[in-house]
This record gives C-alpha cells, structure tokens and sequence, in this order.
C-alpha cells in the first residue's frame, strides 16, 4: 500500500498532542538553544515574544514525536487487518517553515500531518518522495507553526 | 547574557559568521532520538547500517538543533537576536552520523528593517553546516530578527 493510497490529498490526520511544560521548554533550549527568551522567564519579558517560550526547534521536535508515535500505531493497525504498511524513509528536507506565534508554557499543541502530493524518484527506482503539509495548533485553535515537509517511500 | 557585539546593522550581505566545530556522540544520537524521534536508524547502529543511511544518524531534527546550538556559540549569543519566524528551505543532504564533526559557516543574504516592529529588522542567512568530510550535510536559509544599534540612524 502507498502513503498517498493510506492518506490521500485532503485528508488531514491529527497525530497527537504535547503539552510543553517551562521545564521541558528550558531543558531543551538550555541543550540546543540558549537564547535569553527560552531559558530564562524574567529576562524573556524584555524580548519581543514577551514571555518564556520554546526553541523553534522544540516545536518541531515536538511535531516529529507526535508523528512517530501516529505512524508506528497506525503501521500495528494495518498489520493487524492483514495490510501492507507503506515502507517509510527518511526526509529530504522542508520548506516555508513558519514559526507564526510563540509556544508559552502551559501550551499544548496538536500536530497534524497531509499528504498532498507524491512523485516517482527518477535517481532511484522504486522509491518515492511524498510532500506533505504540517502543523501545530495550541488550545486556543491558533496554529503556532507550519510547514511543508517530505518523506521518502519504498517499493 | 553575554555583551552584544552585532546588531541589524552589522550584518551586511555577504558577511561570514562561522560556527564552531560540533562533535555528535552516539549517546547524544540516542537520546534526542529516543525523546523525539524514536526510529530504529536513530536509535540503533545495526538498524542504522541496514538502512538507507549507513549508520547510526541523527534525526535530521537534532541536526536542526545542534546546528542552533553551533549557531548560538558561534555568534548569536552575542548578537541583538529577538528569535525567527521561520526557515525559509532547510535540506537534509547526506546523513549526520556517529563520531562525525560538524562545522560551517552562517552567511548573510539580505537585510531589511521592518515596519511593524520599530527597532527591529530582519536578516536573512544561508546556513551551511558540513561534517569532516567536507561535505555539506544541512543547508538552509532563514530570517532572524534583530534589534537596531540605532533606531533613528536608519531609514525605515
């Protein structure tokens, strides 16, 4: 079975929610992205998004584990009915990545992934690259990120 | 905080910012993999030579982040920065793997002040991040914002 075949264009699947705790959001940034605004709550509101919030990176992060924790469930679905999962790869990379509002502590997100176009690899037969559409949206229905991803596909 | 030594006007196109060099450690592979991206080439060297990648490889978002860390050390701890809106195209080119070294270098593209927010301007940059064998493992380009030195010395 084929990813576009599972979830076709249209379709937008709801993968799961991540509640981002301050301390989870300064854990990360002190890790991977230090800056004042992720690490330190009182200094963050002297900073343009005015209060502590998390790394960028973090909300996307945050994107992959719901999307992980979706696709290994729905592979067990599939296997279960006696279907062929489609075979997932890597990702090439993404696009048009947008950060539209910051992620506070205390929000919690809910990721979502589409599938809106697939093409045939012509440097690798048997494989294709799936493009998707994905976001995060927080408990007040404001999408606080988007992008447009890639997933590789095999025979 | 560390002192500010770059603000808006300070990065000129084609100004080179370079990052400094990054080792990635399998347990550090692991444990990003295991919080956020719990695939079998992330979390396991046998899983990782079967697959695609050749190896034990870094989730293409731990790349992301260590390459923001690189980038923090590197320069934007001492710039004027107030965060990004978004990555305009980030590619994962070849695989990050286990005992590899990164490097690269932060690029300034462009450069505009903004309107909506007095004090602030936005600079793009071409990011390029290599491993040891010199080749390019993550190139991207994006936005970030940054206060003015001087608000009133630049025409908006």
């Amino acid at each position: 079975m084929r990813l576009i075949e599972l979830s076709p264009p249209g379709k937008k699947v709801t993968t799961g929610t991540l509640l981002f705790t301050a301390e989870d959001i300064i854990r990360f940034a002190r890790q991977y992205d230090p800056q004042p605004f992720h690490t330190d709550p009182e200094a963050a509101r002297h900073y343009v998004f005015g209060a502590l919030c998390a790394s960028g990176w973090h909300t996307c992060a945050g994107w992959m584990k719901c999307y992980v924790a979706y696709w290994s469930a729905e592979v067990s679905r599939l296997e279960s009915e006696g279907l062929v999962a489609p075979k997932l790869g890597p990702s090439a990379g993404f696009k048009k990545l947008q950060w539209l509002k910051p992620v506070y502590s205390g929000d919690s997100i809910t990721y979502s992934v589409e599938v809106v176009d697939s093409r045939p690899l012509m440097s690798r037969p048997g494989t294709w690259i799936n493009f998707t559409t994905n976001d995060g949206v927080n408990q007040h229905g404001e999408v606080v990120m988007r992008y447009d991803g890639t997933v590789l596909e095999f025979e | 905080m560390s002192a500010i030594l770059y603000h808006f006007e300070d990065f000129t196109p084609g100004r080179i910012f370079p990052l400094p060099e990054r080792q990635v450690s399998a347990e550090e592979i692991v444990a990003f993999a295991a919080e956020f991206d719990p695939q079998p080439m992330h979390l396991d060297e046998a899983a990782g030579k079967a697959s695609i990648l050749g190896g034990l490889s870094a989730s293409g978002w731990h790349t992301g982040s260590m390459f923001m860390r690189m980038m923090y050390d590197g320069w934007l701890s001492r710039s004027s920065s107030e965060g990004s809106p978004g990555i305009e195209l980030m590619e994962w080119k070849k695989p990050v793997l286990a005992g590899d070294t990164l490097s690269g270098r932060s690029t300034v593209v462009a450069s505009r002040v903004l309107r909506s927010r007095p004090g602030i301007g936005l600079v793009t940059f071409l990011h390029e991040v290599e491993s040891q064998r010199r080749e390019v493992v993550m190139k991207g380009e994006n936005p970030i914002m940054m206060r003015l030195r001087s608000p009133d010395g630049v025409p908006a």
